[in-house]
């Protein structure tokens, strides 16, 4: 009796010690053990199963790959409002350069990485050098790539059906358990994960975000540290939007739009600041797994798409409580 | 002489201070006088009655969607509900339209009612939920969206033609409603707002927050009034794409609340707060229709509008946005 009192105050204590940081992803995890319970209860015995599961991850796996480059934007104070239709402007030009067949797939991958890393770097210059809000050009260039789209495919896109292999790679399964996107997403996270919390650089972008002026007296180059958060931001789209298009079997115009907000919300419910400066990837991953479980979970239950989409926002705004809120006017 | 010359002087500051204050508002006009010009030049019919009416009619949604913007802008936050809100209202619009007359501004009433309490959630949380603008309002896009689709699962609903005629087609044959709509709702809605007291006290949180409620000023009022003013708004949006639209469908705000942002910005409101108005909002918003006025009569190839409305959209947002060539101490950059 005792002892679980007292297993419970230090449960307290620990969590009421721990940095907000861990904290914002604990709970974001608790929330994930919570929808699995929920959902294994309420919608189907199948969700607590690792197949189901996997399959999830599955899903998701596209999502995480953009959230973790939106995150980088985000924890440098800034926003990447140009996901869509960089990942399909990627896509588009990949699978016309590589025309369906295996052999032209490299080029094609290669010159959808460049569109990525291209865009990145304009827009990362605009917000480094010109001192333009990233909110203001990422929602420029993004009208831009769009008339791009739509002047390069007309209203029928070309060669629009992709390589057997990169449709193979998308949506595969090794030995029925472990899905390749997963495997990419698992790379690009612990990359992100090194990059972020053990790398000079990552150090770096914390510093930018935090304080950019302080950063800079500090003798790091925030400019570059900025156009290389957009860079890597415009890559992963880039890559994101060739596994999406993979996995449909082609690509196709509007095909980047259900993944902005939800890459921002991905980040936010991860516990990162949208003011930059704060925040673990390993949240960013909790955040993505969350809203796929809840999509999935809400879909299969046949709740309408109007239901679905007010439990979501409720979801943010509590999350968003629990973090904890800001101070208050008197600074 | 030396009581002229400082007259002179003082004269001389008030004109630079003038200018300073409405410089990038200022230039939205100018760039919207020359967007008349080109389209005038190219279109010999454009100023009549009718093409007038239709190119009004085609920014109006858009320039009530970038006043509800400005409002919320103006205190440093950002509303990214505006589109959901529109949405909304015009679902809402197309499911209580009765026939008659009486009843038609019962349902106008309730519209404008709930787009305000739309805003007042926004604003109840950003200030009392001390919260980020951005996140909150992405949280409560995805709620109001998601009321829009209760309200209204299919596209449909019945909207009164008299509704349209009033608000769409033209006075006397002569002049289109739906500029006399914009000044009524200027001179009712918005200037009363910006005149008041509450109006300064928006504004002034917007410049520094901080210093404004050191000044003993009610912060949380401000910033709560102006996030009501933009659902208010928003909800004229709502109830002016009905009128023109004549139905209801809960996707059809989704566009605005990025456009939104763009016609601030090129009416030359600084999203940092404090700065602009609804003036500059109109001349962007009537910009950005008047390019694809332009493309269209200069015979661009359909496919390559998006491409050029594009282009000048992000040529205009970056000069008018860029900080780089207006200030002069490198590390002030940084802020």
């Amino acid at each position: 009796m005792t002892t679980i009192a007292k297993s419970a105050s230090s449960a307290r204590s620990w969590f009421a010690n721990m940095d907000s940081q861990n904290r914002s992803a604990v709970i974001a995890y608790l929330l994930i053990a919570v929808l699995i319970i929920l959902g294994s209860i309420f919608v189907t015995p199948n969700f607590m199963t690792p197949t189901f599961l996997l399959q999830q991850l599955r899903q998701a796996s596209f999502l995480g790959i953009i959230a973790a480059g939106q995150m980088v934007v985000i924890l440098v104070g800034n926003i990447d409002l140009s996901v869509s239709w960089t990942l399909n402007l990627a896509a588009v030009v990949a699978t016309a350069i590589a025309a369906g067949r295996n052999d032209l797939l490299i080029p094609g991958i290669l010159a959808g990485l460049a569109i990525g890393a291209i865009v990145g770097l304009i827009n990362g210059i605009g917000v480094a050098y010109l001192r333009i809000p990233s909110m203001v050009l990422t929602l420029g260039t993004n009208t831009v790539l769009k008339g791009i789209m739509v002047f390069y495919t007309g209203s029928a896109p070309q060669f629009q059906k992709t390589p057997d292999f990169l449709s193979y790679v998308a949506t595969e399964i090794i030995g029925g358990v472990i899905p390749i996107t997963v495997l990419v997403w698992a790379v690009v996270s612990i990359i992100s994960i090194f990059v972020l919390h053990r790398s000079t650089l990552g150090r770096k972008i914390y510093a930018v975000g935090n304080n950019e002026v302080a950063a800079y007296l500090s003798g790091i180059r925030t400019p570059r540290v900025l156009v290389g958060a957009f860079v890597l931001s415009g890559v992963l789209n880039a890559l994101a939007g060739l596994l999406i298009a993979g996995n449909a079997g082609r690509s196709f115009n509007e095909m980047g739009e259900p993944f902005l907000l939800p890459s921002i919300a991905a980040v936010v419910i991860g516990g990162t600041s949208i003011l930059g400066g704060s925040g673990k990837y390993i949240g960013t991953i909790a955040g993505v797994i969350i809203i796929r479980l809840l999509d999935s979970g809400l879909s299969v239950m046949q709740v309408s798409p109007a239901a679905r989409s007010i439990i979501f926002g409720l979801v943010i705004l509590t999350m968003l409580f629990l973090y904890g809120r800001g101070e208050k006017a008197r600074k | 002489m030396t009581a002229n010359i400082s007259v002179e002087a003082a004269l001389r500051l008030r004109f630079r201070r003038l200018v300073n204050r409405n410089f990038r508002v200022g230039l939205a006009f100018i760039a919207m006088f020359i967007l008349l010009t080109i389209n005038a030049a190219l279109n010999p019919r454009f100023f009549t009655a009718p093409v007038l009416t239709s190119t009004s009619n085609q920014a109006m949604t858009l320039i009530f969607a970038g006043m509800a913007q400005t409002s919320v802008v103006v205190t440093g936050g950002i509303d990214l509900s505006v589109g959901p809100i529109i949405s909304l209202t015009n679902s809402l619009a197309s499911t209580l339209f009765p026939r008659n007359v009486p009843g038609g501004i019962g349902a106008i009433i309730v519209v404008l009612l709930a787009g305000a309490l739309c805003g007042l959630v926004n604003g109840l949380i950003v200030v009392y939920g001390r919260l980020q603008p951005i996140i909150v309002t992405l949280a409560t896009a995805s709620i109001f969206g998601g009321i829009a689709l209760y309200l209204r699962p299919t596209p449909g609903g019945f909207v009164p033609d008299w509704y349209n005629a009033v608000l769409t087609q033209r006075i006397f044959g002569l002049i289109p409603a739906s500029l006399v709509f914009l000044l009524l709702v200027i001179l009712v809605v918005w200037t009363p707002f910006r005149r008041s007291r509450l109006g300064m006290w928006v504004y002034a949180t917007g410049s520094n927050e901080a210093a404004t409620y050191m000044s003993g000023i009610n912060v949380n009022r401000a910033k709560l009034a102006a996030y009501m003013m933009g659902g208010l708004l928003a909800a004229i949006a709502g109830l002016f794409i009905t009128a023109q639209t004549q139905s209801g469908n809960a996707s059809t705000g989704a566009v605005f609340t990025l456009q939104s942002i763009a016609v601030v910005v090129l009416g030359g409101t600084s999203l940092f707060g404090g700065s602009g108005g609804v003036s500059g909002t109109i001349a962007g918003g009537f910009t950005l229709r008047l390019i694809s006025g332009i493309l269209f009569f200069a015979n661009v190839n359909p496919l390559q509008q998006p491409l050029w409305e594009g282009a000048v959209m992000l040529i205009a947002v970056v000069a008018g946005a860029s900080r780089i060539f207006t200030v002069k101490n490198r590390l002030d950059i940084l802020r």
